[in-house]
């Protein structure tokens, strides 16, 4: 009996070990939204495309599951993400564009120069909209469910992984659901 | 020489700690502003994770300190700003964090690691406790009284 408690510290060592190996490939930017599960506020914004409709938070609900890009033109990951966006625009992925802090002749002539892979795309100049669903900077992809729900959010560029791995199956299953 | 040194060290000693808050930023109301200032030392900065939005020099965090002493000013309580913000950004940027049953393991995790400790050092320390010499036998007895005879008698 007392060997088996000399053993306590041991077996409390390694677990502790175990948890701090997973934790080492968890990323702590990495932060579930606060908005999981719900839908996203009630917001509406300018647009970027001059004479185009900007975004709100009533294109979301339209019974397809859909991507919400959050973007920059001043922002560096976003220009490695950008031809990830328009290849999923290609296979027919709807997916629409926030313009985050900057004035919307900045990510129009982003659009123009880098391609437009955006359904609809709103320009939030201020920041705030971005603010009011929990965006801490870009780019930050959200994945919206058929009924206008937040379902998954991703931060950092996306990757070609990160749509095979992750995404791409959680759109096909959201897809499915009723 | 004296007073020169004593106007540096009252000036050392006023100067507190700055923060990022620039004076744009700050209320005119010096009640308010010492809330707002207060309430964004409680609040993460989720850009840089490790300090507050009242240390933190991000835009985003500027932002947060803007919209919270405008919540203020539009006379919320210290609970609704900071739930404003907790409602967009999640517990996670509570530096102070609440007690709920999700955060039990924060709150107490480091008593229990001390208790569990604790009884497990009493429990070695016990059991580690010195033999008890055992008492003499009748004829080791005989013998130190006949030694300490003989010493009395010397």
């Amino acid at each position: 009996m007392k060997r088996i408690l000399f053993l306590f510290p041991v077996v409390g060592f390694v677990v502790l070990l175990g948890v701090f190996f997973l934790g080492l490939d968890r990323d702590p930017r990495a932060l579930p939204s606060a908005f999981i599960g719900k839908p996203l506020p009630a917001f509406t914004t300018a647009p970027v495309r001059p004479g185009d409709l900007g975004l709100s938070n009533s294109d979301f609900d339209r019974g397809e599951p859909v991507l919400l890009n959050v973007f920059a033109s001043w922002c560096g990951p976003c220009r490695v993400e950008h031809p990830v966006l328009m290849r999923l625009r290609q296979q027919g992925v709807p997916i629409h564009g926030l313009d985050w802090k900057e004035a919307a002749p900045a990510g129009l002539k982003w659009l123009t120069d880098n391609g437009d892979p955006y359904i609809r795309v709103g320009n939030d100049e201020s920041g705030r909209t971005g603010i009011e669903f929990g965006v801490a900077g870009v780019p930050e992809t959200f994945v919206i469910d058929k009924h206008g729900k937040v379902r998954y959010r991703h931060v950092g560029a996306l990757t070609p992984d990160d749509w095979e791995q992750k995404i791409g199956p959680l759109m096909e299953q959201l897809r499915k659901e009723s | 020489m004296r007073r020169l040194l004593a106007l540096a060290l009252t000036f050392a000693l006023l100067a507190g700690p700055a923060g990022a808050v620039n004076p744009d930023e700050q209320l005119s109301d010096p009640v308010l502003e010492a809330r707002a200032h207060k309430l964004s030392q409680e609040l993460r900065c989720v850009v840089c994770q490790n300090q507050s939005i009242d240390d933190s020099d991000a835009t985003l965090a500027r932002d947060l300190r803007i919209i919270l002493r405008e919540r203020i000013s539009a006379g919320d309580t210290d609970k609704q700003a900071i739930d404003f913000i907790v409602a967009r950004y999640g517990s996670f940027v509570q530096l102070d964090p609440p007690m709920r049953l999700d955060t039990l393991a924060l709150w107490f995790g480091p008593l229990a690691v001390l208790l569990v400790g604790g009884i497990g050092a009493v429990i070695y320390m016990r059991g580690r406790s010195p033999a008890q010499a055992a008492a003499l036998t009748a004829e080791e007895e005989a013998e130190l009284a006949s030694m300490l005879k003989s010493d009395e008698a010397r």
